[in-house]
């Protein structure tokens, strides 16, 4: 079926902010999706307000609006652009939700302009628990069984048949509350007793338990003429009981008998026929009882996936770029598998036969692996001290690392170090063997699954915990505990062969190691060497890697798609060739402070330099990426970003041809800690030098730079103790910031106010960190932040965007809201911030980017840090203002100077990004906080508060041409804006009260009732400003049981909360009010700038419908390219 | 796995050796070196009569994690002639496993060899083609690899061997339908999957299974419904006898069905050629497509052979001694003839498995196929009886 020729324009809808649970995979698919559908000639209407994707370049869609994903912004958009149909299974939960709920309105079938890729019913079949079950039902598969009962009499009955464990849900309470674990008739008589009393409706839900069972997942994909094909198998090395997201997942799945998998293949199709997924990929997840084989079908999403980001880069088989041909009509027959059809060609048919179905390999099979992938997730726990880190259904990691290795051992270990946490891989300290009873100790502590959860296990293996030990203890199928037993085992053999005569590894056990995963820098440790001696020796035996491609078949077809994989084993198949090539290196797995942003600019990077004919190498680990697609860059190299491996790419690259350089700027801290190491082992470093990266990290060295350019910074001082620190924090004065050295995204900083919390922060930090000295520096209060990405060439300063902080300095500027061009800043401050970024780079001795951050506080320009690599913010100003920044940076790094991507057209002739003509558009760029997710461990949400350390997991951007629309735009999304009206509840620190009282007012001209504590409501009324006075939660209800202020939140009566944290006291009830509103996502403003904003906010989303422009609108009115100097007459 | 396993070598027909160590039996093997990318079932391809005098390189890396079992038997034993492996299990984590697969191997005495860099083992074949391989361990594996190749090169070629009466059953059985019966079949074991049978006994069928070299008067005395002519190795071109039977069936009009060796038997006694593919096709991903329907399957293979199209066009049907034969199925990825069908007769067959084990259920639809067809026949046959 050739594609349906109707459809000649398509609305895509993104995800939005990278959130925990819809992350940057969504980046991948819908950037697939959009290629795909211009490929195929139709035009391409895209929105998303997430800028840091590489979708929302201007180049990927032929109409990009970085707009609010909101039915009613979306809605607009339709009406403007009128699309043929939309397509919103690329999207996320996000766009699927909007695509619903525009669909539940009217509003699709008003603008005839259709769903494709999923429908509504087979949408909301999946959605639907009880259809659901139906489903399943009548595909003659088994949903879990579930009995609901009214009585504990009912209830005893149930037990019978599910037998214990069960699960017992009271229905209809908020939240699942009351819901546990029944182990046995006592619990379930406590359980379920409390349970029947909570349900309004004296009713619970008995549910067989499934924790502990094996999980699969299948990712299927259909056409429309019912071609089903399964792409991948997944099995979670975590059992059922951790959210698949969270858990540890192997591809292909390890313990099934074809018997087995078929059962569940067959199931799998059957499925997605019955919930009617016509065209397009969806994912089915499975579990199954270790002891019968018993399967239960858990769940199904109609849409591209997280596990199908995995999946596609697991077997070469991209789901998404199909998903988009298919959702156009074509089937799978009919769309090339790319890997293996070479030049878009299969070889000549078989002797004697022409006239075929097709001419090139068809997406129509299943890929067959012939190596094994791990996928470790990457958590955060340590930004919420509070949060409860217990893993459970609710997902709770922030990024993702994968890996390929030719057995399961070498793929496990490769993605544990990719993770690049202290102790996310296998270790063997010498002398620290657990004993028999430390082992027990270890399996207990693992039979509760948490972040690290293996390490336990492999500990509790080592100190001679046995297989069934550990599989009693965490249900992890033995399988898997073997193979963790075997590189145990290796361990211990290195170890005797070092202890032993020859003091060394023989040649054969060094391989055998390397075969099974190990990291150099792990035979280090068990061997007693270090790690540079255990790698001379490796490479001088010529044990050294090979790279395999992942080809989607097995070997079976030729394929020349670069996507290649470290292993010990015997033939490479690394082409050879004759262009130089760039190395660039990626961040991998996406974490806090280290995110997509960083992607963005790899991506750009490589762009830009296979176009000025360059290949471009890209080696990352992170599966959720576009950098990891592998048609970005000329070769990929799915590897883990540590010293070693990527060595041993740089090695395979220079003995494959000419290597260029590495770039190490690009991808945050990750490549940029590797930059000083790769040099000393003579490995080229293209753009700014170690020595200079060094210059801006290293205190002292930076003090002397900004001596040198006469630039200010903070009073600052270093102490290695807690004496010493209330030493330099008497002589600088109070508050002060205090950080560990050597951080991204602000790990471990804090604002102290007195020497008390100094004292205490100083003693956590040094046990923390002992060789690592705390920076003590003043910190500015009420200071303006500032931001700056800039380009240097070593003679001109290309000023990419200044961005101006919407809270005060003081927040950490991932999670501060910011506003291009600043709001605030007159022509002088401007100039002065592009001299004093001048000078610094020079000084420096930047080649590329460099962002820095200045704080303008009593009219001086402080720099706060410099940091000579991209920055989170680059793709945010590159939307701002219509300019490739990452790409003219690479450019840069290669050796064009600014003067000459300025004639080429890459750069505006005249102007810059610190220069914007008067009519530019404001673009606020806003934090994306993820405190919904944590719970502490009783339950309550953790505190939302903002600080010096970044906690954002993403980002969104509203763009206008106004201050107040903008703002309004990046606070607008789903269950979250603005309101309009109602009730606000304020309370304000003392030195806040002064600030406030204008905006306040205004609001309540606006119609706003308020309500405050009695403090901040004894002012408003002296201003004329009637509120409420409201109990305190530390208060209690009243004599008359007046609710306090949480309950009132609690209760969802109020609308806007505005809370700005005193210094110190009266935290608690800080802390329950934002809890609370936190819990039902009503937005919370906790500084006087935000509140501001807010309300201009609020007025312009009050006077009428928001506008919506396209990025491509808003360059052609900006017209940066086409402006004349500053200060030239206008024609 | 560790250190007590002994080194062994594989060395192919044109010189190139990999090194690895024992796997299963010790001692010396020679087959036909092929690769199967199924990344499941590596009991049933063991135990597949086709593999006979093969050595199988499995692509997946890790090989008997699931144990044996003896529900998951093709047959009585394994077949391959050597067996290649890159991970070996250390032991087997399956609900189902009765045993470990390792055991079994030595068990049956099939000579393995395991750590082999079988990627680079298949790259090789695919680009040279499905070549004669030796495996080598304990002792001899010391031997110099000239004298060890000599031997490779003293093995029988693929080409020209007629292997199916060393597979099939000596003695005639019986596999009972499941319900009531419907139909009779007479089911010529040339190397049969037990798969097979079963999935035709789900269908009301009684399967006489029946030796590769029973003649015509036996199938006749069964009056069967329908014939089925199984899998099976070998070269098609040397099964003459086999070939004559096939004929007289389709002279009696009586419905027949054949998979793989049988498909190639159905070609043969049509008049059409058979040829060898370069590397075969061996594993569960195969995508035909049903020139009927349009519709793509996702199907299990194992062959070396294939039917050669006159003319070339494989859209064209063909005139035979039994009126004209189209083309059924085509194998997407290469346009290798997957499925004929008679048009003026009842017999139809297809080069893959429909019944799957190990592999992808998406053709099982073929035997209800062969129901239908049998179905027709007694519809025909009682009208017939009305007329006269």
């Amino acid at each position: 079926m050739p594609r349906n020729e109707a459809i000649t324009s398509v609305l895509v809808i993104g995800s939005g902010p990278i959130v925990i649970g819809q992350a940057a995979e969504f980046d991948y698919s819908g950037t697939q999706a959009c290629r795909v559908l211009r490929e195929e000639g139709v035009r391409v209407i895209l929105v998303n307000s997430n800028p840091a994707t590489i979708m929302t370049d201007p180049g990927v869609a032929d109409a990009t609006y970085v707009e609010p994903i909101t039915p009613e912004i979306v809605e607009a958009i339709i009406a403007k652009e009128r699309p043929d149909a939309v397509l919103a299974t690329l999207g996320g939960q996000t766009a699927l939700n909007t695509a619903i709920a525009l669909h539940e309105s009217g509003i699709l079938e008003r603008y005839d302009c259709p769903l494709i890729g999923a429908n509504v019913e087979s949408i909301q079949l999946g959605e639907d628990r009880q259809a659901f079950k139906g489903v399943v039902e009548r595909c003659g598969a088994e949903s879990a069984r579930s009995i609901i009962a009214h009585t504990m009499e009912e209830c005893l009955a149930a037990a019978e048949e599910l037998g214990y464990p069960m699960v017992v849900r009271p229905s209809f309470t908020m939240g699942g509350l009351g819901s546990g674990f029944a182990h046995d008739e006592e619990s379930l008589r406590q359980i379920a007793g409390a349970g029947l009393q909570d349900s309004p409706t004296t009713e619970v839900l008995l549910e067989e338990s499934i924790l502990g069972w094996k999980e699969y997942e299948l990712e299927v994909m259909r056409d429309r003429a019912d071609n089903v094909v399964v792409v991948c198998s997944i099995e979670n090395l975590d059992p059922m009981g951790v959210h698949t997201g969270d858990s540890i997942t192997v591809a292909p799945a390890m313990t099934l008998t074809d018997r087995e998998y078929q059962e569940l293949r067959d199931i799998g199709i059957a499925v997605i026929r019955e919930v009617g997924v016509d065209t397009g990929g969806c994912n089915i997840q499975f579990a199954v009882n270790p002891q019968d084989g018993r399967i239960i079908v858990i769940e199904m999403n109609p849409r591209v996936s997280r596990s199908s980001a995995l999946a596609s880069k697991a077997t070469g088989f991209p789901i998404a770029k199909i998903a988009a041909r298919m959702a156009l009509g074509y089937t799978l027959d009919e769309v090339p598998n790319d890997i293996t059809s070479v030049g878009g060609r299969r070889p000549p048919t078989a002797p004697g036969h022409a006239s075929g179905a097709s001419d090139f390999y068809s997406a129509a099979f299943e890929p067959s692996l012939d190596y094994v992938v791990v996928k470790v997730p990457r958590f955060a726990f340590e930004k919420f001290p509070a949060a409860d880190p217990t893993l459970t259904t609710t997902m709770k990691s922030v990024g993702e690392a994968m890996s390929i290795g030719r057995n399961f051992t070498e793929a496990l270990q490769k993605a544990l170090r990719s993770i690049e946490r202290k102790d996310s891989s296998f270790h063997w300290r010498p002398g620290e063997t657990p004993t028999a009873e430390m082992a027990q100790a270890l399996l207990e502590e693992a039979a509760t699954p948490t972040d690290g959860r293996l390490v336990l296990v492999q500990q509790a293996l080592r100190g001679g915990a046995t297989v069934e030990q550990a599989h009693e203890a965490t249900r992890i199928d033995p399988w898997f505990l073997d193979q963790i037993v075997l590189i145990n085992q290796i361990a211990e053999e290195l170890a005797a062969a070092a202890a032993g005569p020859a003091g060394r590894a023989t040649p054969q056990l060094l391989r055998r190691a390397k075969r099974h995963g190990f990291s150099d820098a792990q035979i280090a440790e068990i061997t007693g060497q270090p790690e540079a001696v255990v790698r001379g020796v490796r490479q001088a035996l010529g044990v050294r890697p090979v790279y395999k491609t992942v080809d989607t078949c097995a070997g079976e077809f030729e394929a020349t798609t670069p996507y290649h994989y470290s292993s010990y084993d015997s033939e490479s198949e690394v082409a050879p060739r004759t262009n130089p090539a760039v190395i660039i290196l990626g961040s991998g797995p996406n974490r806090i402070g280290q995110g997509i942003e960083f992607d963005y600019s790899c991506v750009h990077a490589s762009l830009a330099l296979r176009e000025r004919g360059f290949d471009t190498v890209m080696v990352n680990c992170n599966p959720e990426t576009v950098s990891t697609d592998y048609d970005t860059s000329s070769r990929l190299y799915f590897e883990p970003l540590t010293l070693e491996d990527v060595l041993e790419v740089v090695h395979a690259e220079r003995e494959a041809g000419p290597v260029a350089g590495v770039i190490v700027q690009l991808g945050g801290q990750t490549p940029l800690g590797l930059a000083a190491a790769l040099k000393a082992e003579g490995v080229p470093i293209v753009g700014t030098s170690p020595e200079a990266i060094d210059l801006a990290e290293d205190r002292g060295a930076f003090g002397r730079v900004l001596q040198e350019t006469g630039l200010v910074a903070p009073r600052h001082g270093t102490a290695y103790s807690a004496d010493e620190a209330l030493e330099v924090a008497r002589e600088i004065g109070y508050p002060v910031l205090v950080r560990p050295s050597y951080v991204l995204g602000g790990r471990g900083m804090e604002i102290v106010y007195d020497d008390e919390s100094l004292t205490t922060y100083v003693t956590r930090a040094t046990t923390a960190a002992p060789e690592h000295p705390v920076l003590v520096d003043r910190f500015l209060d009420e200071a303006i932040e500032i931001d700056v990405d800039a380009l240097y060439d070593g003679r001109d300063l290309y000023l990419g965007g200044i961005m101006e902080h919407i809270e005060e300095a003081g927040i950490h500027s991932g999670d501060s809201a910011c506003v291009l061009p600043p709001v605030t800043l007159g022509r002088e401050e401007m100039t002065r911030v592009r001299e004093a970024t001048h000078q610094l780079a020079e000084a420096i001795g930047v080649r590329g980017l460099l962002n820095v951050q200045f704080a303008l506080a009593q009219d001086v320009l402080y720099v706060l840090e410099a940091n000579p690599r991209a920055s989170r913010t680059v793709p945010f100003v590159a939307k701002a203002t219509g300019v490739q920044l990452a790409r003219a940076a690479a450019l840069v790094m290669l050796g064009s100077t600014i003067e000459e991507l300025r004639d080429e057209g890459l750069l505006p002739r005249h102007r810059d990004g610190g220069d914007l003509p008067d009519q530019a558009p404001v673009s606020v760029k806003e934090a994306i906080l993820p405190f919904r997710r944590f719970r502490t461990q009783t339950g309550q949400a953790v505190d939302s508060i903002l600080g010096p350390e970044m906690r954002s997991t993403g980002e969104v951007m509203g763009i206008a041409a106004d201050y107040g629309t903008a703002f309004a735009k990046s606070q607008l999304r789903a269950g979250s804006a603005l309101p309009q009206s109602g009730t606000i509840f304020v309370s304000v620190s003392n030195r806040d009260k002064r600030s406030m009282i204008f905006p306040v007012k205004r609001l309540a001209d606006l119609g706003f009732r308020v309500v405050a504590t009695a403090g901040t409501a004894d002012v408003l009324r002296r201003n004329g400003i009637q509120a409420t006075v409201v109990r305190k939660h530390s208060q209690g209800r009243g004599p008359e049981g007046e609710p306090t202020i949480v309950e009132m939140i609690s209760g969802g009566e109020i609308d806007m909360v505005i809370n700005t944290p005193s210094g110190q006291g009266a935290r608690a009830d800080g802390y329950a009010i934002r809890a609370a509103t936190t819990s039902l996502d009503r937005p919370i403003i906790t500084t006087v700038q935000q509140l501001g904003a807010a309300v201009l906010g609020i007025e312009a989303a009050g006077a009428g419908p928001m506008e919506v422009a396209s990025l491509q609108e808003h360059a052609a009115a900006l017209d940066l390219f086409g402006q004349l100097p500053a200060g030239a007459p206008q024609a | 796995m560790s250190a007590t396993t002994s080194p062994a070598v594989l060395v192919l027909e044109d010189g190139r050796v990999f090194e690895g160590e024992s796997y299963g039996a010790v001692g010396e093997t020679v087959g036909e070196a092929v690769f199967c990318t199924g990344m499941t079932g590596y009991q049933e391809t063991l135990t597949d009569p086709s593999y006979h005098r093969q050595v199988v390189v499995m692509t997946a890396p890790h090989i008997g994690n699931t144990g044996v079992n003896a529900h998951d038997m093709e047959s009585q034993r394994i077949w391959v002639a050597g067996f290649v492996v890159r991970d070996p299990a250390i032991r087997p984590s399956n609900w189902r496993s009765q045993g470990d697969l390792q055991t079994s191997l030595a068990d049956h005495g099939v000579v393995g060899i395991s750590g082999v860099d079988t990627r680079a083992l298949t790259l090789h074949i695919r680009d040279r083609g499905a070549m004669r391989a030796g495996i080598f361990s304990g002792p001899v594996a010391l031997e110099p690899i000239q004298a060890l190749l000599a031997r490779v090169h003293a093995a029988p070629q693929m080409t020209g061997a007629a292997l199916a009466a060393e597979v099939s059953t000596q003695e005639e059985y019986v596999v009972e339908p499941v319900g009531d019966h419907r139909f009779t079949v007479a089911a010529l074991d040339l190397g049969i999957k037990g798969t097979t049978p079963l999935l035709m006994a789900e269908r009301g069928i009684r399967v006489h299974v029946l030796p590769a070299d029973t003649g015509v008067d036996r199938v006749r005395e069964l009056a069967p419904d329908g014939v089925f002519f199984s899998n099976g190795p070998g070269d098609p071109a040397t099964a003459d006898s086999e070939i004559d039977l096939l004929r007289s069936v389709l002279d009696d009009r009586i419905p027949f069905f054949g998979i793989c060796f049988g498909n190639q038997l159905l070609g043969r006694a049509l008049g059409l050629d058979t040829y060898k593919l370069p590397f075969g096709h061996r594993g569960m991903n195969q995508p035909v497509l049903d020139r009927a329907t349009g519709k793509v399957e996702v199907t299990s293979h194992n062959h070396g052979f294939a039917i050669a199209w006159p003319g070339g066009d494989t859209t064209q049907p063909v005139d035979t001694a039994y009126g004209a034969v189209r083309v059924s199925h085509v194998a997407l990825n290469d346009d290798v003839v997957e499925g004929i069908e008679c048009q003026d007769i009842r017999a139809f067959s297809v080069q893959y498995h429909p019944e799957a084990a190990a592999g992808p259920h998406d053709a099982s639809y073929l035997f209800d196929r062969f129901v239908e067809m049998m179905q027709q026949r007694a519809g025909a046959e009682g009208e017939e009886g009305q007329h006269a």
